[in-house]
């Protein structure tokens, strides 16, 4: 039985993890590359890095940081941020990546969800979407949340799909650093209307949130940050309640 | 240990060479025959569509050698799908070593590609000697082999399908051993020890 995905995402700038880490073992926390090899120990099932720096400088630092990344673990990754062409792509998964997610470029150039599709497989194409809501209405956000479209979530995860991705991440700003739980009813209805796999992001502040991504907004994975790097919540322990909660998980 | 990936422009090598490092093997990417037919091991890779990976076969003439090959073979996800009789995706006839045909898993009832991490049972090959039980492994795929007579590990999704088939000196699997943590290394390590 395919199980449900644990994902912890490293922010990553200038090469090197940003968010503080609570690992006692490790030795450098900014070092993405102990830290990734450390969460595929404890039982992560998937990784996320995203590249929150973005100029063409750290492009090239991303690239090299894949290939070691890709030598040191053993579990798929994917590799985000400030990727706008099919080259930056092809660069990416030569250096070890498995997937690779596009946010405001697919947005702004909603083809290039098309051409990596097709010159990749969808399989490798993730689009990332923010949204908050807006007068009741969820609206599609850029550039790390800070410009707002007019796109509405809905709409455009449907189109993305569409058009060739292989999995939609979305991640309420609404909830995102909040702690209270992740946006369970627009997750249920973008799992309803989408027939690809869905990524919840944004809110986990405890075990029964993830729970609730899986149970009430009918997600395939879930992905978490701080709850992880600080150790408020170690994957192992996630994992055993969530199996006790009878979701499918991997051991 | 001479282990070789066959090149023919498929995506993502790079992890299978680096899985074979970390079990201290290299690994040779070659698109040349001599080099293959002369391999301790194969590793038959792929990753995109079946129809121009296909063609890529052919053009090289490297459809006409793989079958022929004599020392063991290991095909990965789209690999093992290409080394059955026939795909439906992009309607592409194969390499007919393993008796069945690849079809499209039904996306109104499942969500496509299958992507994550699924356990396998109906073990029947050494490479799965020493697996721990209900061991998970790494799928990303549109299109499966059904349950046939070479069958040799069973994954269920919506419905049975195989998750690796063998036959003879050929193996293939529709997971990524080379993702799949120490699973997916310990099946490596069983396939490097192969005596067949």
């Amino acid at each position: 039985m395919l199980s449900k995905r644990i994902i912890p995402c490293l922010d990553i700038k200038d090469g090197r993890t940003v968010k503080g880490v609570n690992f006692q073992d490790l030795q450098d926390a900014g070092d993405p590359v102990a830290l990734a090899a450390q969460y595929a120990v404890q039982g992560a099932d998937e990784l996320v890095f995203l590249d929150i720096t973005a100029t063409e400088d750290a492009r090239e630092t991303m690239a090299s940081l894949v290939l070691e990344v890709s030598k040191a673990i053993d579990i798929p990754f994917t590799v985000g941020g400030g990727i706008r062409s099919v080259s930056d792509v092809e660069k990416l998964l030569k250096n070890g990546a498995d997937k690779i997610s596009i946010n405001s470029s697919a947005v702004r150039n909603p083809q290039l969800i098309n051409d990596l599709a097709q010159a990749f497989g969808s399989q490798c194409v993730v689009v990332a979407i923010d949204a908050k809501q807006i007068d009741q209405s969820w609206r599609v956000h850029l550039v790390g949340g800070k410009v707002p479209t007019e796109l509405h979530l809905f709409d455009w995860a449907k189109e993305a799909a569409d058009r060739g991705a292989g999995e939609i991440l979305f991640t309420s700003m609404d909830h995102d650093g909040s702690k209270h739980g992740y946006a369970i009813d627009a997750l249920a209805r973008l799992s309803e209307d989408l027939s690809i796999p869905l990524i919840a992001s944004g809110g986990a502040g405890t075990e029964q949130h993830f729970l609730d991504a899986f149970t009430q907004g009918k997600v395939d994975a879930v992905l978490a940050a701080s709850v992880f790097h600080y150790g408020v919540i170690p994957i192992p322990i996630l994992k055993t309640y969530l199996a006790s909660q009878g979701i499918p998980i991997r051991k | 240990m001479n282990l070789v990936i066959i090149d023919y422009g498929a995506g993502n090598i790079q992890s299978i060479i680096h899985a074979f490092d970390r079990l201290g093997v290299q690994a040779r990417l070659t698109k040349d025959a001599q080099a293959i037919s002369s391999a301790d091991r194969v590793i038959f890779p792929g990753v995109g569509a079946a129809g121009s990976a296909m063609s890529q076969l052919r053009a090289t003439g490297l459809n006409e050698l793989i079958p022929q090959l004599k020392q063991p073979v290991l095909g990965i996800c789209l690999g093992m799908q290409l080394m059955c009789r026939h795909s439906e995706e992009n309607n592409t006839d194969g390499l007919g070593i393993f008796q069945v045909d690849v079809v499209e898993f039904d996306n109104t009832l499942l969500k496509v590609p299958q992507m994550g991490w699924n356990s396998l049972s109906a073990l029947t090959s050494p490479l799965f000697n020493q697996l721990p039980q209900d061991p998970y492994v790494y799928m990303v795929h549109s299109y499966y082999a059904p349950i046939c007579n070479q069958t040799a590990a069973v994954a269920e999704y919506g419905i049975p399908y195989s998750a690796a088939l063998h036959r003879d000196n050929f193996w293939g699997t529709q997971f990524h051993p080379e993702k799949s943590s120490q699973v997916g290394s310990k099946i490596l390590q069983q396939f490097l020890s192969l005596t067949s």
